[in-house]
């Protein structure tokens, strides 16, 4: 078993999504080995490593856009078996349709369910309004800024009420001031939505602050080396996080024992 | 003036090169070559007495027919093509040869076999146009954003939803890119279908033109083929930016 702290076992009582024994293959690359992993329902848990360590590839599975090679995922306790109406994804690029406004991209993914015209803008007004592009409707991606375009990606995935959000090192496009912009709009989001996240992200300080939970996965092949809980600064507000003692320690902690594993 | 900028471009360039014409006909280059304002006044004189009209009843009927036998097969070949390995290999090669081949050398095969009426110069101007247009659809097809199907598959697109919602509109540009290449091919293959299997329509005003000497005529004749060819791709192009609005403003994700 991998070495788990002892916060781990206090919240885990409801999994929104399990991963149980998953193997990926690509020719003879093993991409994931023998992975299990627990996603608390509710909460956001960022899936943390070098480059390489197979997180976006974790991401895609439990996201039925790839197939593992051995082993299952469960979201609701219902078998993925490929994409379904539970998960909803935010792509690294934003994959925005570059020929569609920006309300018809939030609209996109309820124009695929065939949810009437009138019924699907009206909802994807609502989203945009809330991650903040109200009068932005009729321009087209390339008008927005990376920042923009992603918040329109967020608002897709919103936009489709599914109960667990994949997000795919969303801000990893967009400039430092508007990550850490998107990185408090989220902690709103995870409060506000009551919907499971799971984040892939390669930076440390962005998983501690916005996580509930730290999964770090480790490369060739991956596995699930440790998951930390931070306790004591989730509920303060912030402005604070950044200089709370425990945050400073996870990313110390967090760092030592993957700077071997950086070439 | 600034917004009008584009339209005082082209007409300075069209200024430029009737200017060139003009000088060049009456220095002259050769007495087979008449000035610009000779050209147009035959022009005038044929579109007043109506033989223009007359002889373009008989040119767009191979052109009509041929183009859009190329563009709706063309696309529909180059969609496949592009969605299956197999029939790339398949049908690739015959529509790279058919781009390379010397077409006026295959014309008294055409003949042979299908005559020398209509619809041997359809296939002049299919062979002339298709190639192009295939080709394009294929590979634009095939170049595809990945990340777009992948997103529109995450969010539940059947595979009708991802081809017309996500490969044809990504595909559009090219498409149109190879369409407008294809329609000019086909201009060209319609007047040679006239000029190498028999002298109808406009096909017709050259050949008469030139064994008679009337150069102006023959030039007007090739003039207003030309005409006619940028006007339709303009028009195609209109049509692209209506169909494809955020298109023709490059990609988001560049």
């Amino acid at each position: 078993m991998q070495p788990i702290e002892p916060e781990t076992r206090q919240a885990v009582t409801d999994s929104a999504v399990s991963v149980r024994n998953v193997s990926k293959v690509y020719g003879d690359v093993q991409a994931l080995k023998d992975l299990s992993l627990e996603f608390p329902r509710g909460e956001l848990t960022s899936l943390l490593g070098p480059s390489g360590c197979g997180k976006t590839t974790l991401l895609k599975i439990i996201a039925g856009l790839l197939k593992p090679t051995s082993g299952e995922i469960e979201v609701n306790g219902e078998r993925v078996t490929g994409p379904g109406p539970d998960r909803s994804f935010v792509f690294q690029d934003f994959a925005l349709l570059p020929w569609a406004s920006v309300l018809r991209n939030v609209a996109f993914g309820l124009e695929l369910r065939g949810v009437a015209k009138s019924e699907r803008e009206a909802i994807a007004e609502k989203y945009i309004r809330e991650v903040g592009l109200a009068g932005f409707e009729k321009k087209f991606p390339h008008q927005l800024s990376g920042g923009m375009r992603q918040r329109v990606g967020l608002a897709r995935a919103l936009s489709v009420n599914a109960q667990v959000l994949l997000l795919d090192e969303p801000f990893s496009a967009v400039d430092e001031q508007t990550r850490r912009k998107f990185q408090e709009d989220l902690l709103e989001l995870v409060k506000n939505e009551k919907k499971t996240f799971i984040f892939v992200t390669h930076s440390i300080e962005e998983a501690v602050y916005v996580s509930d939970q730290i999964a770090i996965l480790l490369p060739r092949p991956s596995r699930v080396s440790e998951i930390i809980r931070p306790s004591s600064f989730r509920d303060k507000s912030v402005d604070n996080i950044r200089r709370d003692p425990e945050y400073l320690d996870i990313v110390d902690r967090i760092w030592a024992s993957l700077r071997s594993y950086v070439e | 003036m600034t917004r009008h900028r584009p339209l005082m471009l082209k007409l300075l360039s069209a200024l430029i090169v009737f200017g060139a014409w003009e000088i060049a006909g009456r220095v002259p280059v050769s007495y087979a070559f008449p000035t610009f304002i000779d050209s147009m006044a035959a022009l005038a004189r044929m579109t007043l007495d109506g033989s223009i009209f007359v002889a373009y009843a008989e040119t767009l009927q191979p052109l009509v027919v041929g183009v859009l036998f190329s563009a709706v097969f063309g696309i529909g070949l180059g969609l496949w093509i592009g969605l299956s390995r197999g029939f790339e290999w398949m049908f690739s090669p015959i529509f790279i040869v058919m781009q390379a081949a010397p077409l006026a050398a295959l014309i008294p095969i055409l003949v042979m076999v299908y005559g020398i009426g209509l619809t041997s110069k359809v296939f002049v101007v299919c062979i002339m146009a298709m190639p192009v247009i295939v080709l394009n659809t294929a590979s634009a097809v095939r170049n595809t954003p990945a990340s777009l199907k992948e997103m529109a598959t995450s969010f539940l697109a059947r595979d009708r939803d991802v081809l017309l919602k996500i490969i044809l509109p990504a595909a559009s540009p090219v498409i149109f890119s190879g369409l407008r290449l294809g329609v000019s091919a086909g201009f060209i293959g319609a007047i040679l279908s006239e000029l190498k299997i028999t002298p109808t329509g406009v096909g017709d005003i050259i050949t008469y033109s030139r064994s008679i000497a009337d150069y102006p005529s023959m030039y007007a004749a090739i003039f207003s083929i030309i005409l006619l060819a940028v006007i339709f791709l303009n028009l195609l192009e209109k049509l692209e930016n209506v169909l494809f609005e955020g298109n023709n403003r490059g990609y988001a994700t560049d």
